[in-house]
């Protein structure tokens, strides 16, 4: 139990997804736009990430590991999370058209979003179990809303101040998210490992 | 004369990093040395002339619906390759890049160059292409790498020129570093070439624009 709490915290603030890992940046700079989409997009990743974490490693242990054909991790990986991704998307128009109408736009985006990769293969790197990959998953999906929440506000504020003319659009964006990456900071050192 | 120009193309006018703004996960999280900038992009290069290669090979025969996976499929191939070259030939540079060498599959300029150029040019133009968007993606990272490291840790290239009592600082090699070198790289570039770099609603990622007109649904 302990453990988990540790995972959770840890992926959450310490080694935050988007702020000290960069995984995710490019939909985190292109999504954080307004809060609206940023919710929904954060709700989609953190949806695809638990899922994806537990099929990977689902696929990892039973399949690629007794095969030993561990050398073909990456590709599996990858196209497992692309049809998952599409499986999702079909099951989910048909089932909760609500969450759809919602999520179902960012799909597609995910597949190629860093992040649901990385968290695949960390969860084997780190020899997780079934449960604390799925914990993983989840709180690395949380880890990446919570960090485009706050940029998306500061993104808000942004749009109002006088920027000068060669720092508009990405350079500032970065430089602000540069800030907000030292505010998380603050995090590291607060677990040991 | 021709091929000249599409080389050109990817290293100036169209650089995958300053201009078009694709890949930055990599560009951030690889550039603490120009070392590790120069093997990610060498990395990179590699694969994106052996998948724009393939890919414009195979131009013809892959059916529209199921491009992207199939495009997918070839990149992550030529990822594997890459990663067991490095993990046999290169551990030190496996070591330090780690999870970024499989997550190339998902570098957005490899599926942006498949995309928009490999699927409908030649093969010999699509490895030139390949060559130049590699050599510029290459050539950023050397420079946010090359700046990080002059003012994160005090040398060039491994080579330190600290002496006495000088100290680095630090805080460029950590990401908040990353985040802001690159920002006013970015900026210092369109002061000179007199340009600004909006932020395109879906990032940059060009899945979910191609094809999909993502961009028309969400602004709905």
């Amino acid at each position: 139990m302990k453990e988990i709490l540790i995972i959770i915290f840890a992926t959450i603030f310490v080694e935050n997804f988007v702020l000290s890992k960069f995984l995710g940046v490019c939909s985190f700079l292109g999504v954080s736009k307004d809060l609206s989409n940023s919710v929904g997009m954060s709700g989609a990743v953190i949806f695809v990430m638990t899922v994806a974490s537990a099929v990977t490693w689902l696929v990892y242990t039973y399949i690629l590991a007794p095969l030993d054909m561990m050398f073909l991790q990456t590709i599996t990986f990858i196209l497992v999370i692309a049809a998952l991704v599409q499986l999702v998307e079909i099951v989910m128009k048909k089932t909760l058209p609500r969450l759809y109408k919602a999520l179902g736009i960012y799909l597609p985006l995910i597949t190629t979003t860093c992040a649901v990769l990385a968290v695949s293969i960390l969860n084997i790197q780190r020899d997780y179990t079934f449960i604390k990959s799925i914990v993983f998953g989840f709180s690395a999906g949380v880890s990446y809303m919570v960090a485009i929440l706050i940029f998306a506000g500061v993104r808000e504020r942004l749009e109002l101040c006088d920027v000068p003319e060669c720092f508009k659009g990405f350079p500032i964006s970065l430089v602000a998210a540069a800030f907000v990456s030292l505010a998380f900071m603050g995090f590291s050192g607060l677990f040991a490992g | 004369m021709k091929g000249f120009k599409i080389i050109k193309n990817g290293i100036l006018n169209e650089n995958p990093i300053f201009r078009m703004v694709l890949g930055m996960c990599p560009t951030l999280a690889v550039t603490t040395s120009a070392e590790n900038g120069l093997g990610m992009g060498l990395a990179t290069t590699f694969c994106l002339v052996g998948s724009n290669m393939i890919i414009s090979l195979l131009r013809r025969i892959i059916p529209d619906k199921v491009r992207i996976p199939a495009y997918i499929t070839v990149i992550a191939g030529f990822v594997t390759i890459i990663e067991l070259i490095l993990k046999a030939f290169f551990p030190a540079l496996d070591e330090s890049l780690g999870l970024f060498i499989p997550l190339i599959v998902v570098n957005c300029i490899i599926m942006a160059r498949a995309e928009s150029f490999a699927n409908r040019n030649p093969v010999w133009d699509s490895i030139l292409d390949g060559i130049g968007m590699g050599i510029g993606f290459t050539v950023s990272l050397v420079l946010i790498g090359s700046v990080r490291e002059i003012l994160g840790a005090g040398s060039i290239f491994g080579k330190s020129f600290l002496t006495g009592e000088m100290k680095p600082i630090l805080i460029f090699l950590l990401p908040p570093g990353g985040f802001m070198i690159l920002g006013f790289l970015m900026a210092l570039i369109n002061k000179i070439t007199n340009r600004t770099t909006p932020i395109r609603h879906c990032g940059s990622c060009p899945m979910n624009c191609v094809g999909r007109s993502c961009e028309k649904e969400s602004v709905a």
